[in-house]
């Protein structure tokens, strides 16, 4: 069994609303990535995929709340602690973090190797600035990226470059942990490429020992992540390897998911596409029992009655739904026979 | 049945060039291009390749610096804004930012309400206006009674998509420019938009014109698809060919490069 880098049990955060509302954006999630895996999380905007990056790193600023739950990175609990002391000791060192319009966070007036400059000294202020020219100069070059970049202005790079200028900056301190939220859908296929490849890279050469890798692009997390972690309404509903997920999902809502997947491959164009009726739930109040119940095709009397828990499987699988494995494919099975697939 | 086919959307030599001088960018090169009515069309391009410029030149908002855009096989005189207002009865666009695309000050009757006067039914009883409206409203499976009184930006992304959606039904354009519609929105309400697009499509007789980056949905809507590169169209053809089976090295690339299921990424191409 390899070491687990980060260990989430039950983490709960919440918003709290201008008037008062509690909006619980994480609820009860937890998860467990092992020494050089990766994990994906999927589902649809809103389902708090966001939340959940930035309640894993501890950026816990007003209007987001921690109410619960353990966060352990590399044997070190950073739960509960202060945003400014996470600042100073787990960011960058522990957990590294790419938002989604990464490219813009760079302040226009500066060069490149500032940033980098700004990011050592303030965890260790006696570094030379020669020495942190030698550093990013051979992590750039060990990473593709040419060493002349450091010298240059934002502006003075494409969409691409800068966003994989950023991801190279974030991990300068080798953190165990790279959260990366959206970080190539802003930019079209080529460079997306580029910078899933750098990712690649980066776990590969032992630049970070995990990663998490949110989108909403199912193809790219196929590609990217052994494990795919799908969230609706602030919970886990399923959690399988990438393969499982998107060829043999369980859950109604990884199903609807999956069906809605265009990749120009052959035979595609005789597929219809599967549509999930209905909008996500408002989590001011979210539904009883099931939140996918009011959506769900296969939904019954006894899916609103009480909350249901996450099923494990053996093989290490887990899902959300009163329904069992067998009942599930053989629902999923009669679907199939109707629209004469 | 290619004799019967008729031009919706022609152009011949259209170029766009923005600045003056040492500054020149030439978006749009000196592009030849026959719409016919009826079929799917898709502009693929990565972005900065004149997609959106040929898009804006396409709605009558800016001007070919050269060329000309023919509109059911006659030259398109957009010389007075009245002409203007008639040509945007048959063509019309959604844009890739539902939450940019309505005034903020008007409720959602009143953007239905300036659709059903555009078409001329300005002078109809208000019931009957109510009808059409609930019709448009419920074509994209939404509650007319419910939104009348709320703005556009209460909605979600997906619900204003579809309300832009119902916009197109009252106006009934003969062309609808979809300027990457989907990309804004999640992927499961993605189908919904565009199985809506393609059931209007056949209601109204429209023809649609894709302008995207998504490859694979250029690949699952359209009859014919354009491919472009720095201006200009590098390889036409229908969906099948085109994308399954590119002869350009750009389209290579660029088909290369999206992420795939069945078959094994190659990462080591870039």
């Amino acid at each position: 069994m390899e070491k687990v880098i980060l260990d989430v049990a039950d983490l709960t955060t919440k918003y709290i609303t201008r008037f008062g509302e509690d909006i619980y954006a994480v609820d009860h999630v937890s998860l467990r990535v092992e020494d050089g895996k990766s994990l994906g999380i999927a589902g649809e905007s809103g389902c708090g995929k966001s939340t959940l990056a930035l309640s894993l790193m501890g950026y816990y600023f007003p209007p987001l709340h921690y109410t619960g739950g353990e966060i352990i990175i590399d044997g070190h609990n950073i739960s509960g602690m202060k945003p400014d002391d996470v600042r100073k000791s787990i960011l960058g060192r522990e957990i590294a973090y790419i938002p989604q319009a990464a490219m813009n966070a760079l302040n226009p007036t500066q060069k490149i190797i500032h940033f980098i400059e700004d990011v050592v000294q303030a965890h260790d202020p006696t570094t030379s600035k020669q020495e942190i020219y030698t550093m990013a100069k051979a992590l750039f070059e060990s990473l593709g990226l040419p060493a002349e970049v450091l010298q240059k202005y934002p502006v003075e790079l494409s969409g691409g470059m800068k966003q994989r200028t950023v991801i190279a900056i974030s991990v300068i301190l080798r953190p165990q942990v790279l959260i990366a939220d959206e970080p190539s859908s802003a930019l079209d296929v080529t460079s997306q490429k580029m910078v899933i490849k750098m990712l690649r890279n980066l776990m590969d050469n032992g630049y970070i020992k995990a990663m998490i890798f949110i989108t909403h692009e199912l193809p790219l997390l196929y590609n990217v992540t052994d494990d795919i972690m799908v969230m609706y309404a602030g919970q886990i509903v399923e959690r399988a390897s990438s393969k499982e997920a998107v060829f043999d999902p369980l859950h109604p809502y990884s199903k609807g998911l999956m069906g809605s997947i265009i990749v120009p491959e052959e035979g595609l164009r005789d597929v219809k596409l599967a549509a999930i009726p209905g909008v996500p739930p408002n989590l001011k109040n979210p539904p009883p029992g099931c939140r996918f119940a009011p959506r769900c095709k296969f939904a019954r009397a006894a899916c609103t009655a009480a909350s249901v828990p996450l099923r494990e499987l053996e093989n290490g699988r887990s899902y959300r739904c009163i329904l069992s494995e067998e009942e599930l494919r053989e629902a999923y099975a009669r679907e199939d026979r109707q629209h004469g697939r | 049945m290619a004799a019967e086919r008729k031009l919706c959307l022609s152009g011949k030599g259209v170029t766009k060039v923005f600045g003056l001088g040492r500054n020149k960018t030439v978006a749009v090169d000196n592009v030849d291009f026959n719409f016919y009515e009826g079929e799917v069309i898709s502009l693929v391009g990565e972005s900065g390749s004149g997609k959106t410029t040929l898009a804006k030149m396409l709605l009558g908002l800016i001007n070919p610096t050269e060329g000309e855009i023919y509109f059911q096989g006659e030259k398109r005189d957009l010389s007075s804004h009245r002409k203007k207002k008639e040509y945007w009865k048959s063509i019309q666009a959604i844009f890739q930012d539902p939450f940019s695309s309505f005034n903020i000050f008007n409720k959602i009757d009143t953007v239905l309400l300036d659709c059903i006067r555009m078409r001329g039914g300005g002078g109809l009883p208000y019931e009957q206006k109510v009808a059409m409206m609930t019709e448009a409203c419920s074509f994209v499976n939404l509650k007319f009674a419910e939104l009348t009184n709320k703005y556009p930006f209460e909605l979600s992304g997906g619900q204003q998509q579809r309300l832009m959606i119902a916009r197109i039904f009252l106006l009934k354009p003969k062309i609808l420019l979809a300027d990457e519609p989907t990309s804004m929105i999640d992927a499961c309400s993605r189908a919904t938009i565009l199985d809506m697009l393609m059931q209007l499509r056949d209601e109204i007789g429209m023809t649609p014109i894709f302008i995207t980056h998504d490859i694979g949905l250029a690949y699952y809507v359209s009859d014919t698809v354009y491919i472009m590169e720095k201006g200009k169209f590098v390889e036409s053809g229908s969906a099948d060919e085109v994308i399954l089976r590119p002869k350009g090295a750009y389209t290579k690339r660029l088909i290369n490069d999206v992420p795939k299921i069945y078959e094994e990424w190659d990462l080591s191409t870039v």
